[in-house]
């Protein structure tokens, strides 16, 4: 892993670097603290840039090698930077069952992007995840963090209008 | 001094205030008169009940302790009606009679019996004064105050008590043995990574009622010798991980956790870490490696945790549902326990009901009840009035059974021997419209995604089969794929390292046995007789379309062309088969070939 120096990085910007510090700082003397400050981080920054990586194992003494495996390993971490808002499309059985591919069609054709991608204005990724443990309500949409069940295309357009709405009223 | 027989406490919270809290209070004041009941009622603002944002304005009415929420100037007079002259709650507003409306734990069926799910909806999980009131920590202070921790070991081996994680192994004796292991310190760990897709009894537990885990464990640590506990919640699961953290701080303040529990010389620390997002962490070795800040891979048995656990020191690790059990068996004692449930499995077991059945949703019934009362009585049987055709028990390492096993009695031995198994509880109903390859290709799907890449068997091998897998559904199957399964699954389900590489056959076996006739048809015909593999159908519209344009609006690739109120046509060449314009279609005009 190279150092790339971006000016963009979180680890660069005054605004977020004591964030970063008080999270390593608070789970510094913890028995597998490296978990725990990532998850942290994950959830606060946004992602673990590579930056981010060797400045966490140089504070922990533990090789990048071994933060960049468990980063690699666990599939809530990631290495880019996501939209502002996160659809995550539930894969679980009840949700395939359900008809959660229909949906993935229909987030194609109305946001233009797979699961995986940003938008370019990088307002919006869609994201498939690991069974969020709803499944009465299946097919389930997150959106952020509010899970909407049942979802039919018509109800997955609004969806996607309301945060786009909400986005132009902010 | 003015003697009230009710008090009433206002949330005086400044969004409370904001939604109307004060006309609120002023209007109950007016009806209380109008009721001539106002030197009866006692009025009282306090700063804040419950989450003014969903909840607020609300009140408390004490001595039931009835909490009402989101009210409105209008609900005022229904509410001092029933509340104060008929003494009912008023269910529309009363927080414990919306809670109980929660569409995952309906009131239980006739034949279920609630040991576990029995205080979800009914008590509030952030306030342990709750969960005292029903009971709770009955049980660890008998532990602490008149046993031994050989004789808890016993009760709980007594009990029959066993692991609710899936594979079914003697509680008490993994206690035992982590009893006897030599080192210290010991630890006490809770998995709480419920990755079974399809499965939620463990978050909702967490989530309704988090004390009889927390005592479960206590009581556990105290047998076992531990002075340390983790639970390992997944990250999927962020309002669990919450309400257990609430859940521990109020524990501690009642020194039901922490230093001297209840005032004897036993100590016991309780923490959340959270996993992120890797299925295999359900895995004890790997969930060990994952707490640690590892990547969590499993490791080689032996030697067990219970011996070299938990920084390689004794360890004994259950699931949230075994440890919620401690506490009932201990409380309510063993013949009680021990008349639930068949010969060899004792008690209730939680499923999750999802799929294509009539209600959803979690149930809780004796071990020994059979699929097809838990499917038609108690799940309602089939949405839609469809056929059955299968159900897939056991998470992605289960396997599907057909209709000759719906009277199957459900245990751990029974499930096993049928070729499937118990798992965490998830049980996935699916009806005649779905295609057991394409099934089985789903879980390949996962079960490859998800391993950990550690074992060369489960690594390659499941990347194999779900080739093949893919090839069938795409309708370029051969003959030999049938053989070649049959012999990857083998070598697989023997050689990997974990429970996970073991178990990923599962879903092919099962429906390689029950199912053949499908797979055939697939490789032979190159036909999807359930009319799902996207490859092998087509979609035409008929004539009894009339052109409403619905299926033109909706259809991703705009593949259908038709004129307003004229018959619409769909290009086979640019169509992608999602299946949206049959659905859409409110005249049955989208057929599928």
């Amino acid at each position: 892993m190279t150092s790339t120096t971006q000016p963009t990085d979180p680890l660069y910007n005054p605004k977020m670097r004591p964030i970063i510090d008080k999270i390593i700082e608070d789970s510094i003397d913890l028995d597998g603290g490296l978990m725990v400050v990532l998850n942290n981080l994950q959830s606060k920054i946004g992602y673990l840039s590579a930056p981010m990586q060797e400045y966490v194992a140089e504070a922990l003494s533990i090789p990048v090698s071994k933060v960049h495996g468990v980063v690699s390993f666990y599939s809530f971490f990631t290495t880019v930077p996501r939209g502002k808002h996160v659809i995550k499309f539930c894969i679980g059985t009840a949700c395939y069952v359900g008809g959660i591919n229909q949906l993935i069609d229909k987030a194609k054709q109305v946001i233009g992007i797979e699961p995986g991608q940003t938008t370019s204005d990088g307002m919006i990724t869609l994201e498939i995840c690991r069974c969020v443990g709803a499944c009465s309500q299946a097919p389930v949409v997150v959106v952020d963090e509010v899970i909407n069940g049942r979802v039919k295309s018509s109800k997955f357009e609004k969806i996607v209008q309301n945060v786009l709405k909400e986005e132009a009223a902010a | 001094m003015a003697y009230y027989r009710s008090t009433i406490l206002v949330s005086m919270d400044p969004i409370c205030i904001e939604k109307g809290a004060i006309q609120i209070k002023e209007q109950i004041i007016e009806e209380l008169k109008l009721q001539k009941i106002q030197d009866e009622v006692e009025i009282l603002d306090i700063p804040r009940i419950g989450d003014p944002e969903t909840e607020g304005p609300d009140i408390l009415v004490y001595p039931e302790g009835s909490h009402y929420i989101a009210l409105t100037t209008e609900s005022v007079r229904p509410l001092v009606v029933e509340h104060f002259i008929k003494g009912r709650e008023l269910k529309q507003y009363s927080a414990r009679m919306r809670d109980l409306m929660d569409e995952e734990v309906r009131e239980p069926k006739e034949k279920e019996v609630r040991v576990i799910l029995e205080n979800i909806g009914k008590i509030d999980p952030r306030n342990i004064e709750d969960y005292i009131a029903v009971d709770g920590y009955q049980a660890l202070a008998k532990v602490l105050t008149e046993m031994t921790p050989q004789e808890v070991i016993q009760t709980i081996l007594d009990s029959k008590l066993r692991g609710r994680g899936g594979a079914g192994f003697p509680a008490g004796l993994k206690w035992k043995f982590a009893h006897q292991a030599p080192g210290s310190p010991k630890y006490m760990v809770c998995n709480a990574d419920e990755g079974d897709p399809g499965a939620f009894m463990n978050r909702k537990v967490l989530e309704g009622d988090p004390h009889s885990v927390i005592e479960g464990m206590v009581i556990g640590a105290y047998a076992v010798g531990s002075n340390q506990g983790y639970v390992y919640c997944r990250a999927e699961y962020p309002i669990a991980v919450s309400t257990l953290n609430i859940a521990i701080k109020q524990a501690k303040e009642y020194g039901l956790l922490g230093k001297n529990i209840m005032g004897t010389d036993f100590t016991f620390d309780l923490e959340v870490r959270m996993g992120a997002g890797a299925f295999v962490c359900g895995e004890e070795t790997a969930l060990i490696a994952s707490i640690e800040g590892s990547r969590g891979e499993p490791r080689v048995r032996p030697p067990f945790p219970a011996t070299k656990g938990l920084w390689g020191k004794p360890t004994n690790i259950n699931n949230v549902e075994t440890y919620a059990n401690v506490p009932k068996i201990i409380h309510r004692g063993l013949d009680w326990y021990t008349s639930l449930g068949s010969e060899k499995s004792k008690g209730t077991k939680t499923f999750a009901l999802a799929g294509d059945v009539s209600h959803t949703g979690l149930i809780e019934v004796p071990f020994g009840m059979t699929l097809r009362e838990i499917i038609f009585d108690i799940g309602g049987g089939i949405k839609g009035g469809k056929g059955y055709k299968a159900v897939q028990t056991g998470g992605p390492m289960g396997g599907c059974l057909p209709t000759k096993y719906l009277d199957l009695a459900v245990d751990y031995e029974t499930l096993g021997a049928a070729g499937s198994i118990m798992g965490s509880g998830g049980m996935v109903v699916m009806d005649e419209d779905t295609c057991m390859v394409d099934i089985a290709r789903f879980f390949m799907e996962f079960t490859q995604e998800e391993s950990c890449g550690k074992c060369v068997p489960c690594r390659v091998g499941t990347r194999r089969i779900l080739e093949i897998l893919e090839r069938i559904c795409a309708g370029e199957g051969i003959p030999e794929d049938i053989p070649m399964l049959r012999s990857l699954c083998d070598e697989i389900k023997q050689d990997s390292l974990c429970g996970l590489g073991q178990g990923a056959p599962n879903p092919v076996v099962s429906t390689l046995t029950h199912f053949l006739d499908e797979y055939e048809a697939h490789i032979y015909e190159k036909r999807c007789p359930a009319k799902v593999c996207r490859n092998l159908i087509s979609y035409h519209i008929t004539d009894n379309c009339t052109g409403c344009t619905v299926c033109a609006r909706n259809c991703p690739v705009s593949a259908i062309t038709g004129e307003r109120k004229l018959l619409h046509v769909i290009d086979q060449d640019v169509c992608i088969r999602c299946g949206i314009c049959y659905q859409v279609c409110n005249f049955d005009a989208v057929e599928v070939n």
